[in-house]
C-alpha cells in the first residue's frame, strides 16, 4: 500500500487533489481511497487530506501516520505543520516552490504549481489552482500514469487548461 | 347566495363540548371543500373532537400528526399529490397553539415554498385542548389556568405575520357568519398556492360564556371590532361589509368583555391595551382597503 | 459502472436509482452532500422527484409523513443535532408505519459543537421502531440504500429504515463503487393504509390503551418479521449483484478465540488489526454488526469479546456492549472508544484485543487523573 499525505491550506483544492489522484489511481485499474481530515472548514487554515493507492481493498480509515509521499501545495503550512511527521526513512516529497528548499533527509521534489496556474491564469476568486497541476507532479514520480491523472482531471473539470497544467508540472519537474 | 351543500362531512358523533365553535366551522369548511379533501390535525381540539379509533367523526381522511407539523406534513402531501397529478384539497385544520406558536416555523417554511394547501387556524385564544392554558393569541388582559391574574402581553399578530409571506389568498372568518366562512373556503381552493383563512372561534368553556352563547359572541366580537373580517387577495384587502360598518361605530368594548368570564376584573391597562391594538389593525387595515398603502 | 464515489454521494446515487417520489431534507454537515446531489438529480431531470426544501428537520420527516401516507415512496437524510430536532417525527413515522428511508450520517453531539464521527446519534432512535443498519463502506452504503426501500416498503415490514454511515471517516471518503440499476428488485410501491379520499378513515386519532397496545405488539410483530425479509433481500441482492452483507459481517471468526465486535468503519479498520494479531499467533476475528434493529442472532459462545463502542449511555455504558451483555449473557471487555471523531487506528484495536480485562470497561485515551 502507498500512502500519500498532502497539506495544503483550506480553499486551495487539497481535498479535490486528493480526490482527482484517488480517481487516476481507480483509472490505473487499483484500489484507492481518499480521505479528507476536516477540520473547521474555513478559508485559509491547514487541511491535510490523505491518499491510499493499492492492489487489494483499502480497509484502513484511521489517518496516515507513517506516509511514502508528503505533498505539500503551499510551503507556509510548514510553519505551523511539521509536515514530514513520520514520513517513511525513504519517504519522498513534493512541493509547490521554486528551485529547492533544504529538506534534511528526503528526497524532494521542487515544482512551481502556483507559476503553472498563474501562467494559464487558472485562477479562481483570486486564488491560483494547484489541484490539477500536481496531478503531473504525481504522474511524474509514477505514482499515478499521466493518462489516468489527465483522464481524472476531465472527469472533473471541463476547461483544458488544468489537464495542460498537469502537462507543465510533469515536464517542469526534474527526477 | 351562495347556495350550502346539503352533504355533512361531520357526523353526529363527534365529541366537541356543547356550543363548540370549531367544529361548527369545520362544518362548513369541509361542505366548502367537498369529499375530495384530506385534512391534516395537529394536536388541538380537533384532535379529540373527530373520536376515538376505530371510530371518526368525518367522513373525510384525517391525518393526525405531531402538534409543530402540520403544515410540514401537508407540504409533503400536496407535493405527493400534485405529482400524481391529483387535485385533491390539502387542508390543515389547526388551533392557535399548533399556529401562532409551536407550529409557526413550518407554516413560515410552507408558506415561502409557495405550498399548494390551504391552512386554516381556529383561534379560540388559547390552548383548549389542555384546559385553557394562554397562548401566544390570547388577548390581554383575558384569564387561563396560565395567567390566573389576566395575560400582560398583547395578542400575537399572526395575520401581519402571514401577510408578510405575501400569500395568493388570506382571509379571517368567525363561527357567527358560516356562508362567509363557505365563501372564503371555496374561494381559497379555487386560487393555486398557498392560501390561509383565521377563524375566531369563541370557546363556551374556554372563555366562560353559556354554550348557548357562541354564535352571539362572534357577532360581539366582529361588532366591537375585535375580530375584523376581510380578505387579502393578492395582495388586495377587502373588509366585509359587517365589519367596516361596525369599524365605523364600533360596539362599546364592554359590551365584548361582559359576557366573558376571563376577562372578570380586567385591569384599565389591559383594556387600554385591546382598545390599541384594536385600533393599530382596523386602521391599518381600512387603509389598506381604501387603497392607501 | 464502475465508479468512485464518496459514501454521500453513493447514497444519493441508489436513491436516485430508487427512484422516490418526494424528497424533503434539509442540510447538516457532514450529511449536505448527499441532498445537494439529489437536489442536482432532480434539478438536471434525471430523477423525476418533488424536492422539498424545509426549513428544518422536524419539517423534514413531517413532510416525508405527509407524502408517504399517500402512498409514494420518500426519502431524507440527516445527522446529529438533524436527527435529535427529528426526534418526534422519527417515532410518528414508525408508529404510522411509513416505509420511509433515512441516511444519517453519524455525528457527535453538542456541545461543544463538533462535526466528527460517533454513533450516539442514530443510537438514541434505538428504540423508535426503525430499522437500524450500518454500513462500513462506500460500497456498502450503495447497497444498503437500493435494499433499504424494499425491506421498508414489504408488506411484512412496513417500517421505517435508517442507513448510517460514519460522519467524514466514510461520507467523505472516496472510494471505489459499482452502481447498478435495480430494474424491478425495488418493486413499486403498495402501501396497504394509503390515504383514499373514496374511503375516507381517520389516521392517528385517539387511541385508547387496549388497541394502543395492540399496535405496539404490531410493530414488534413486524420487526421480528423483518429478520426474514433482510435475509430474503440480500439473497436475492447477492444473486443478482453478487454482494452479500447479512446482519453482521465475520472476518476470519472462524476459529477464533477472540472477537473484537464493534459497527460503521472501526469494524473495518479492525480486520487489519485482526491481520496483525493472527501474524502474532492470536487467534482474534472481527465481527461487525450490521443491523442493530432488528438486532442479529449471534454466536458469541466461548469466545472472549472485546467490544468497541464509538456511543455512550452515561451511567450505563456502550450501548453495544451493553446490548450484547443483556441479550447473550457475555462478559465483554468494553472498550469506549472514537467519540467525537477520535482517532483509533489497527494498531490502537490491536491493542485493546492483546490487553483485553473481560468485564471491565475502558475509555481509550483518557486516564483518571485528568
Amino acid at each position: 500500500m502507498y500512502e500519500i499525505r498532502i497539506h495544503s491550506r483550506g480553499g486551495q483544492g487539497g481535498v479535490t487533489a486528493a480526490r482527482m489522484l484517488a480517481l487516476a489511481a481507480f483509472h490505473d485499474g487499483k484500489y484507492a481511497t481518499a480521505c479528507p481530515f476536516y477540520g473547521a472548514e474555513r478559508r485559509g487554515a491547514p487541511v491535510v487530506s490523505y491518499v491510499r493507492i493499492d492492489d487489494h481493498p483499502i480497509r484502513v480509515y484511521s489517518q496516515i501516520r507513517s506516509p511514502d509521499l508528503v505533498v505539500i501545495l503551499d510551503t507556509s503550512v510548514m510553519d505551523v505543520v511539521d509536515v514530514f511527521h513520520g514520513l517513511k526513512p525513504d519517504g519522498k516529497v513534493i512541493m509547490n516552490a521554486t528551485g529547492t528548499r533544504e529538506v534534511s533527509g528526503h528526497v524532494t521534489y521542487a515544482v512551481d504549481l502556483t507559476g503553472i496556474a498563474l501562467s494559464l491564469n487558472l485562477v479562481i476568486a483570486g486564488s491560483p489552482i494547484l489541484n490539477t497541476p500536481v496531478l503531473g507532479a504525481l504522474a511524474k514520480l509514477e505514482i499515478i500514469s499521466m493518462d489516468s491523472a489527465k483522464k481524472a482531471i476531465s472527469d472533473m473539470f471541463s476547461d483544458d487548461r488544468n489537464t495542460r497544467a498537469a502537462e507543465a508540472a510533469y515536464q517542469e519537474l526534474v527526477l | 347566495m351562495t347556495e350550502i351543500p346539503k352533504e355533512e362531512y361531520i357526523l353526529k358523533c363527534t365529541s366537541a363540548c356543547a356550543g363548540c365553535p370549531s367544529s361548527i366551522a369545520l362544518r362548513y369548511v369541509l361542505k366548502a371543500a367537498g369529499p375530495e379533501t384530506v385534512l391534516v390535525v395537529p394536536a388541538c381540539c380537533t384532535s379529540v373532537i373527530q373520536g376515538a379509533y376505530p371510530n371518526t367523526a368525518m367522513n373525510v381522511p384525517v391525518y393526525n400528526v405531531a402538534f409543530a407539523a402540520a403544515a410540514a406534513c401537508a407540504s409533503g402531501m400536496s407535493e405527493a399529490y400534485r405529482k400524481a397529478g391529483r387535485k385533491t384539497h390539502v387542508i390543515v385544520y389547526a388551533g392557535d397553539g399548533g399556529t401562532v406558536d409551536i407550529g409557526i416555523q413550518a407554516l413560515s417554511g410552507a408558506l415561502e415554498r409557495e405550498t399548494d394547501f390551504l391552512y386554516i387556524c381556529y383561534d379560540n385564544e388559547a390552548y383548549g385542548n389542555t384546559g385553557m392554558q394562554r397562548s401566544g393569541s390570547t388577548p390581554a388582559g383575558a384569564r387561563t389556568t396560565t395567567t390566573p391574574g389576566g395575560k400582560i402581553h398583547a395578542k400575537k399578530d399572526l395575520d401581519g405575520i402571514v401577510a408578510a409571506h405575501n400569500p395568493p389568498y388570506m382571509a379571517t372568518a368567525c363561527v357567527a357568519y358560516p356562508q362567509d366562512i363557505f365563501k372564503k373556503v371555496r374561494k381559497a381552493l379555487s386560487i393555486r398556492g398557498p392560501s390561509f383563512i383565521h377563524i375566531l372561534a369563541p370557546c363556551p368553556p374556554g372563555w366562560r360564556f353559556s354554550s348557548d352563547m357562541t354564535i352571539e359572541m362572534g357577532k360581539l366580537a366582529v361588532r366591537s371590532g375585535m375580530w375584523i373580517l376581510y380578505e387579502r387577495e393578492h395582495g388586495k384587502v377587502s373588509i366585509n361589509g359587517v365589519s367596516k360598518a361596525a369599524l365605523k361605530k364600533p360596539l362599546p368594548l364592554e359590551e365584548y368583555l361582559a359576557p366573558q368570564g376571563r376577562f372578570k376584573g380586567i385591569s384599565q391597562q389591559a383594556i387600554d391595551s385591546l382598545i390599541s391594538q384594536r385600533d393599530r389593525v382596523a386602521q391599518r387595515l381600512l387603509k389598506e382597503d381604501e387603497g392607501i398603502c | 459502472m464502475l465508479t468512485i464515489a464518496t459514501g454521500n454521494k453513493a447514497v444519493a446515487a441508489a436513491v436516485k436509482e430508487a427512484r422516490p417520489e418526494v424528497v424533503a431534507a434539509y442540510p447538516i454537515t457532514p450529511q449536505t452532500e448527499i441532498v445537494e446531489q439529489i437536489a442536482e438529480y432532480v434539478a438536471s431531470g434525471e430523477l423525476d422527484c418533488r424536492y422539498i426544501p424545509v426549513e428544518s428537520e422536524h419539517s423534514a420527516m413531517a413532510a416525508c409523513i405527509g407524502a408517504s401516507a399517500t402512498g409514494v415512496r420518500t426519502f431524507t437524510a440527516t445527522s446529529s443535532h438533524g436527527l435529535m430536532y427529528m426526534h418526534e417525527m422519527v417515532n410518528w413515522a414508525a408508529g404510522a408505519r411509513l416505509p420511509i428511508v433515512m441516511a444519517n450520517v453519524n455525528r457527535a453531539l453538542g456541545p461543544g459543537w463538533n462535526v466528527w464521527a460517533e454513533h450516539t446519534d442514530s443510537l438514541q432512535e434505538r428504540d423508535t421502531g426503525w430499522l437500524q443498519v450500518y454500513v462500513s463502506t462506500v460500497q456498502e452504503a450503495y447497497d444498503a440504500t437500493i435494499m433499504a426501500f424494499r425491506i421498508a416498503e414489504h408488506r411484512d415490514v412496513l417500517l421505517p429504515v435508517m442507513i448510517n454511515l460514519d460522519g467524514f471517516v466514510l461520507s467523505h471518503s472516496m472510494q471505489r463503487l459499482e452502481t447498478l440499476h435495480p430494474g424491478d428488485f425495488i418493486p413499486p410501491v403498495n402501501l396497504p393504509h394509503a390515504i383514499d379520499t373514496a374511503n375516507p378513515a381517520g389516521y392517528g386519532t385517539l387511541t385508547g390503551p387496549d388497541d394502543y397496545f395492540r399496535f405496539r405488539w404490531d410493530i414488534e410483530r413486524s420487526m421480528r418479521r423483518s429478520v426474514g425479509v433482510i435475509a430474503e433481500t440480500e439473497q436475492e441482492f447477492a444473486d443478482r449483484f453478487g454482494r452479500s452483507f447479512g446482519p453482521a459481517q465475520e472476518y476470519r471468526c472462524e476459529d477464533a478465540d477472540v472477537l473484537v465486535i464493534a459497527m460503521g468503519t472501526l469494524a473495518k479498520e479492525a480486520e487489519v488489526a485482526i491481520d496483525r494479531l493472527r501474524d502474532e499467533g492470536i487467534r482474534a476475528g472481527s465481527l461487525r454488526i450490521r443491523w442493530l434493529r432488528p438486532f442479529p442472532e449471534l454466536d458469541l459462545d466461548g469466545r472472549d469479546l472485546v467490544v468497541i463502542d464509538r456511543d455512550y449511555s452515561f451511567g450505563f455504558g456502550g450501548i453495544l456492549a451493553q446490548s450484547l451483555k443483556s441479550r447473550y449473557r457475555v462478559d465483554p471487555y468494553s472498550v469506549i472508544a472514537g467519540l467525537g471523531g477520535q482517532e483509533v487506528t489497527f494498531d490502537d484495536i490491536a491493542s485493546f484485543v492483546r490487553e483485553r480485562k473481560p468485564g471491565e470497561e475502558r475509555w481509550f485515551g483518557v486516564s483518571d487523573d485528568v
